[in-house]
């Protein structure tokens, strides 16, 4: 048996208590709680010449709010804290925005470099990372904060410094970058924020994009000045990095690269990767396990993006200016160009939900955003936006390489 | 009616003035294309030379091209950066999109200080 002393707390103290429950409670009242929704399929268009970002939801398609003051959204990307709450926005005049898609409101920015091009958040979640054209280097903020933790220029033996691209995050901490004048790679450890460590590979000429393979082994950086991309199998890393498809121009002159493709994990389906190849009408063909070229698709224009549909059946691709209102879509199985879209002028951007039956695109001249049903290759739905360029959705906060 | 001659001179001087003046105009000015012309122009060089200089000409991968980025560097050198895109960089030749006249222009709007983009005119498809 046991015997429990009840004590009651003194009257003075429940007064206290007492009186801010219902302080509490009359401030709930006041302001009514909105509905409560999850993240999942909440997601941004940027809308780059105005420095606005569209918070959409993707169940209803449709806009839940504009919110603006974002400063320059000209090739503007975004990363997802792990909750999905919250969109680190990186803007070319070097702003970094943390918007709370919840909220529809921001919730932080800093304007931390004069001119940036991305970034990219450690697999906790609590650093966001930005790559810097000007001065060229990362720098890394609390996720939470936005304070600065880490300023890691991308300086070389002969004290320049070089526009950083390609950053991707690895495990532990770790980021992975190229530098577009050095032709290096780099991969910074944060594991101690305040002294970061960097190990150096040679990458090769004019890296300007990279990805790292969805399961965080493989990071390519496609090459502007030469024929070839450079490779670091990140398992194996002592074996340090080496080139693959060297020479897919067979030695032939050019055509004119009006935008320079991007790069990310979506390149790769099954074990085969689909990538953009410099100055040819091509979509480069790669076996995963060899890293030898296994084939080469005709496609209309200069590629972009070449983006597989996240059950890797199919691979979209879109194409510079002049041809940026076209989109082609290449079936895995045959190698075959399957269909031939015009869904709007300027198309920048396309991002699937997350099992791939809608592909949303947004279609810059003509101020929209069109959404396609993936099976049927026609439009479902879509909105107007002004000057849309990059669309991304939470389900990007589960993915390495995003 | 006769003219004095005290004004019959006048009238040639003046006129010689205004037609030297109108014939140097046109030899320091490009020649200016068509309303709709411009505006697509316009918003090409915005968008689409601004996905590597910025939308706002700051720069990017490439150099910035406001007007005092721009200002003491010689215009032909430029024009011919447009059109001969700059080997060994990114730069593409624009022959295939504009012509020698419109590099001209666009080069001195440029110089100028860039017009605001309207938005792609409806009439005319790009592709």
């Amino acid at each position: 048996m046991y015997s429990q002393k009840v004590r009651l707390a003194p009257p003075a103290l429940w007064g206290v208590v007492l009186s801010a429950m219902v302080a509490l409670l009359s401030a709930c009242s006041t302001t009514p709680p909105a509905a409560l929704r999850g993240t999942g399929d909440l997601g941004v268009v940027i809308e780059r010449a105005d420095g606005n970002v569209k918070v959409v939801e993707t169940s209803g398609r449709s806009v839940l709010a504009t919110v603006g003051g974002l400063g320059d959204l000209s090739h503007a990307s975004v990363v997802f804290s792990r909750d999905g709450r919250h969109a680190f926005v990186f803007g070319r005049d070097g702003g970094l925005t943390k918007v709370d898609l919840l909220e529809r409101r921001i919730a932080g920015r800093v304007v931390q470099a004069g001119n940036a091009i991305g970034g990219s958040i450690s697999h906790d979640g609590n650093l966001v990372v930005v790559q810097n054209y000007e001065p060229g280097g990362i720098k890394a903020f609390d996720a939470d904060t936005l304070e600065l933790v880490a300023d890691v220029p991308a300086t070389t033996e002969d004290g320049t410094r070089s526009k950083v691209v390609g950053l991707a995050d690895l495990s532990g901490k770790r980021f992975i970058y190229s530098l577009f004048e050095a032709g290096e790679i780099r991969i910074t450890d944060f594991s101690d924020p305040k002294n970061p460590v960097t190990q150096r590979f040679p990458g090769g000429k004019q890296p300007y994009d990279a990805l790292v393979s969805p399961n965080g082994r493989y990071y390519i950086a496609g090459l502007f000045g030469e024929d070839g991309l450079a490779l670091i199998d990140l398992w194996n890393l002592d074996k340090g990095s080496r080139k693959i498809l060297s020479g897919y121009g067979r030695g032939e002159q050019p055509l004119p690269v009006f935008k320079m493709p991007h790069l990310r994990g979506w390149s790769i389906a099954g074990n085969r990767a689909y990538l953009p190849a410099i100055g040819r009408h091509e979509v480069l063909v790669v076996d995963t396990d060899t890293w030898e070229e296994v084939g080469r698709i005709k496609v209309k224009s200069q590629p972009v993006f070449a983006m597989a549909r996240p059950d890797g059946r199919e691979i979209w691709v879109n194409f510079a200016f002049p041809d940026n209102g076209w989109v082609q879509v290449i079936d895995t199985v045959t190698g075959q160009v399957t269909d031939t879209l015009q869904p709007g002028r300027g198309i920048l951007h396309m991002e699937f939900l997350s099992k791939g039956h809608e592909v949303w695109l947004s279609a810059r001249d003509d101020n929209k955003v069109v959404i396609y049903d993936t099976a049927t290759k026609k439009p479902i739905g879509g909105f107007d936006s002004l000057s849309p360029s990059g669309i991304f959705f939470t389900t990007r906060a589960a993915r390495t390489g995003f | 009616m006769k003219l004095p001659p005290l004004v019959a001179h006048v009238v040639v001087l003046i006129g010689a003035a205004v037609v030297s003046a109108l014939a140097s105009a046109a030899e320091t000015l490009p020649a200016s294309p068509d309303a709709q012309r411009a505006r697509e122009l316009v918003h090409i060089v915005r968008q689409d030379c601004g996905s590597c200089h910025g939308l706002t000409f700051k720069g990017g991968l490439g150099p910035a091209l406001t007007a005092e980025a721009l200002a003491g560097k010689p215009a032909e050198g430029l024009v011919a950066t447009v059109i001969g895109g700059r080997p060994g960089t990114p730069m593409p030749p624009f022959a295939s999109i504009v012509t020698e006249a419109e590099a001209e222009w666009i080069v001195d709007q440029l110089m100028r200080g860039f017009p605001p983009d309207a938005g792609l005119p409806q009439a005319r498809s790009m592709d």
